[in-house]
């Protein structure tokens, strides 16, 4: 609730002790100072959290003050997909379409709980979170979250586009689930992991 | 624009005579047995037997007619001047917990000019095919309204000139998900709706009006291309 | 995009009226004597496009439909011919879920559905399980949940008001605009302690209380709004950019209005005086003194006409609303519906028990169906539902006016040029949340 200080910003400095440069440190501290501060985004405002969204856009929150003033509603002239709002299954072709036609770099905010989650639409109809279509940098929980609270989550991923180094290409690599790594779960082992539980669907105590 | 000399705004409760009291908001309503909606009777002696059962709960009046002719009864109601139920409000179908009692078509008609709301049901028992008149020929309002019916209970209104799903997208596998026996999470695993979701393709049309544009055919998908050479109407 | 060869439908050559005798724009000129006189179109500059008609897509991502409708239109040159609307992008099972959900739980998803209007869908529906459960609310209670109608009215309309104008290409009343809202989020988080989703409803009460000081939080924000709406009035209602990118757009007449199911702001800008708090009026309506604007022409600029009207009712509602505003308790004396207070849970067997039955097994209404309606800032909103005697529904139906009202947007739309179809689509009033629930 704001009572720990925020840390200091982390971001590309110039170490004499690492293996870099003081050029190829400064140039990347000068892109991303600079790619932070000139986020555009693309708002793919689905639903309520749209509003918060529009709210966050409009004079009280002003945010036009992080760079990103100039809404892109194209996603070929974006760097941010901002997802606000509930996905179903028919949106999220879509969605991928969308993420794809982004070019590099992109970033993604996913703002509220259904799109991380799926929230309260624990259903037939709802995508469990976004983050199952297109990778994802920042979550901003809430449900709507506040604008306070997408602001937040801004910040945070402009701290995390001020740490890129441009030597690491692979930041940038849309990577495949691969199935030889110890990490991969399979479909039916994640069909399993997200059977019902919990009171969300069985909360049938008094017998209907 | 100036507003046309011949402007005359409908006003309801036109139809109420004169000096009527203004609508005032219902207390105490009683659960059964309220006051019957006057229409009904009318009912009773232009349709006899169709009219197979009235309630009235909480107030509102509903008529179980039969199904066969309720496009019947809603073009009298709706051209009767003496009823002129010219607002359609709802159209949508219950489906009991209990699996013997029959599906209920159900629609909400509201008459302007006499203040009056009725409720129209029809019952579809199960077992036999879940069919009713559609009344779109009578309200336009009823296209969206039946289309959702459709996509979500299964329900068709003969007579409806496109009864496509409207909510779900064409070619949606698991079923229709307001029926009792589809559980809240469908049919499928998560994984496996996520596939088949991700597989459809954005841009696809499945309208009819799209697919009369010949060159449009290519486009879709190889089993719905199938079915509409055989002549098969979409959605079906 | 396919671009496709077909013969032309719609004949173009009658003055001012289509086949069908629908209003088309053709070019007009005056005569001398004053009369319009239609002039031939020109001849084509390239005639070898003549009848080459176009398929594009609007949607579902685009700005200018209000979150994820889709139209697929066909021109023929910018000329709408076809419009076919595709819903369902946004469709996430509430009328299912409510299935599940006791009475009291469905009301947080009634937030969702229509999420500029969510505190009026609260006491719509809490009005409807009301009916459902045979429960008399409070004197108190119904006073507070007019307010929250009202006040939801106007958060609705302003939203609908600033996107439309950023549609249309004015983008400084939508900042002032939203500045309001933001007020009036102020005074629904200091109420109910949420901005949007309010859940602010029981059955058989409100969830909570008025906190001190509010109603004369209120009182200043009915006194200083009207001064935004006058200022929008002035950079609006009389500009010429305004004027001639709303005016005569979409029409539809009284009788295609009602047998097309549209309600509020658009069926009164066609001139039918419906409005369900004056005609099937429930929380005492005809007891307040208020006027139904109604338009004479069913266009786009009667619709705003309207609209902008409605809000400085919905002021004088609030000022009523706020003399009568009486004492006394807001919820119901019934343990079988209403949770008893906190503290009581934790001090008394007897509350600690009913708390328990009401939590774990939820109140149970009779067997028996209800459908209430009430005003909307879209239009008549109806809550269907069906018990069974047990403590959920067997059906919860949403009956959504805006979903009706844009069913009609294909005999709206055609005929019009492409850009005025975003305006047309605009003066719907389309929330996909309550279109495709
Ligand atoms: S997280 Fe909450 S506010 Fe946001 S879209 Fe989902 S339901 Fe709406």
């Amino acid at each position: 609730m704001g009572l720990t200080p925020r840390p200091e910003p982390n971001v590309v400095s110039y170490d004499p002790k690492g293996g870099e440069g003081w050029v190829t440190t400064r140039l990347d501290f000068l892109v991303n100072w600079g790619r932070a501060n000139s986020l555009w985004p693309m708002p793919f405002g689905t639903a309520c959290c749209a509003i918060e969204f529009m709210a966050t856009a409009a004079a009280q929150f002003d945010l036009a003050r992080f760079g990103m003033e100039r809404m892109s509603f194209s996603p070929r002239q974006a760097d941010v997909l901002i997802c606000a709002g509930r996905v179903p299954f028919k949106l999220a072709p879509v969605l991928r379409r969308i993420w794809q036609q982004m070019p590099q770099p992109k970033w993604a905010i996913s703002m509220g709980a259904c799109a991380s989650t799926g929230g309260m639409f624990d259903n037939y109809a709802v995508v469990q979170g976004i983050d199952t279509i297109i990778p994802v940098d920042v979550y901003v929980p809430g449900c709507p979250p506040r604008p306070e609270g997408l602001i937040y989550g801004i910040m945070m991923l402009q701290e995390k586009v001020k740490r890129e180094r441009a030597a690491d290409p692979s930041i940038r690599h849309e990577m495949e689930p691969d199935p030889t790594s110890q990490l991969y779960i399979p479909p039916s082992a994640i069909n399993e992991l997200s059977e019902p539980f919990g009171n969300a669907v069985h909360q049938t105590r008094s017998g209907l | 624009m100036s507003p046309s000399s011949s402007f005359a705004p409908v006003i309801p409760g036109s139809g109420l005579p004169a000096g009527s009291p203004a609508a005032t908001t219902p207390k105490q309503i009683p659960h059964r047995g309220g006051p019957v909606n006057p229409t009904v009777d009318a009912l009773r002696e232009k349709f006899g037997a169709a009219i197979q059962r009235v309630d009235v709960v909480w107030g509102e009046t509903s008529v179980v007619v039969e199904r066969s002719r309720v496009a019947e009864i809603v073009r009298w109601l709706h051209d009767d001047p003496g009823q002129s139920y010219v607002y359609l409000s709802d159209v949508t179908a219950v489906e009991f917990r209990d699996v013997e009692q029959p599906l209920e078509v159900v629609w909400h008609l509201r008459s302007l000019a006499f203040r009056r709301f009725i409720r129209l049901k029809a019952l579809l028992p199960k077992g036999t095919p879940l069919e009713v008149p559609s009344v779109y020929p009578i309200f336009k309002s009823a296209d969206w309204m039946e289309r959702e019916c459709y996509d979500m209970f299964g329900v068709k209104f003969v007579g409806h000139p496109d009864l496509r799903r409207l909510l779900m997208w064409e070619g949606y596998k698991e079923g229709f998900p307001l029926r009792k026996d589809f559980p809240l999470r469908g049919r499928f695993s998560r994984a496996e709706q996520l596939r088949q979701a991700l597989a459809a393709n954005p841009e696809a049309r499945y309208s009819k009006e799209e697919l009369s544009i010949a060159d449009a055919f290519e486009d879709l998908p190889q089993d719905m291309r199938a079915r509409l050479r055989s002549g098969e109407k979409t959605g079906e | 995009m396919a671009t496709i060869k077909r013969t032309v439908e719609v004949e173009l050559s009658t003055t001012g009226l289509d086949a069908q005798g629908r209003p088309q724009r053709v070019p007009l000129a005056v005569a001398e004597d004053g009369s319009t006189v239609a002039v031939a179109a020109p001849p084509s500059l390239e005639p070898e496009l003549e009848g080459e008609h176009m398929l594009i897509n609007i949607g579902p991502q685009h700005p200018a439909t209000h979150g994820v409708l889709r139209l697929v239109l066909e021109l023929d040159g910018e000329t709408v011919v076809r419009c076919i609307p595709h819903i369902g992008y946004l469709h996430c099972g509430f009328e299912k879920i409510g299935e599940y959900r006791q009475y009291n739980q469905i009301i947080p998803w009634t937030d969702r559905e229509d999420y500029l209007n969510s505190i009026g869908n609260n006491v719509a529906f809490a009005l409807g399980a009301e009916r459902l459960f045979g429960i008399e609310i409070t004197e108190r209670c119904t006073v507070l949940r007019v307010i929250a109608m009202e006040l939801s009215r106007i958060i609705s309309h302003l939203v609908w008001l600033g996107t439309t104008c950023i549609d249309i290409g004015a983008f400084t009343p939508f900042l002032w605009l939203f500045q309001e809202r933001e007020n009036v989020y102020a005074l629904l988080e200091r109420w109910i302690g949420a901005r949007l989703t309010t859940t602010a409803t029981r059955v058989g009460g409100m969830a909570a209380d008025l906190p001190n000081g509010w109603t004369e939080q209120l009182q200043t924000f009915i006194t200083l709004f009207p001064k935004t709406l006058d200022e929008v009035d002035r950079v609006l209602t009389r500009n010429g950019i305004w004027v001639g990118r709303t005016v005569g757009l979409g029409a539809m007449t009284a009788e295609e209005a009602l047998n097309y199911g549209l309600s509020g702001a658009m069926l009164r800008a066609s001139g039918v005086a419906y409005d369900v708090r004056k005609d099937f009026p429930y929380l005492d309506y005809e007891t307040y003194d208020f006027d139904v604007p109604v338009g004479t022409n069913g266009d786009v600029y009667d619709r705003f006409l309207v609209r902008f009207e409605e809000l400085r009712q919905s002021v004088r509602i609030l000022e009523q609303a706020l003399r009568r505003l009486p004492d006394g308790p807001v919820n119901i004396d019934d343990h079988r519906v209403i949770l008893p207070p906190k503290s009581k849970a934790t001090s008394e067997m007897e509350s600690m028990i009913h708390h328990f039955k009401q939590v774990m097994e939820g109140p149970r209404p009779p067997i028996g169906e209800a459908y209430v309606a009430v005003e909307s800032p879209k239009g008549e909103k109806g809550y269907y539902m069906v018990s069974d005697g047990t403590s959920k529904p067997v059906r919860w139906r949403i009956r959504p006016p805006s979903f009706v009202n844009l069913s009609a947007i294909p005999r709206m739309v055609e005929g019009h040029l492409l850009s005025d179809v975003i305006a047309i689509n605009a003066s719907i009033d389309i929330v996909m949340g309550e279109i495709d629930r």
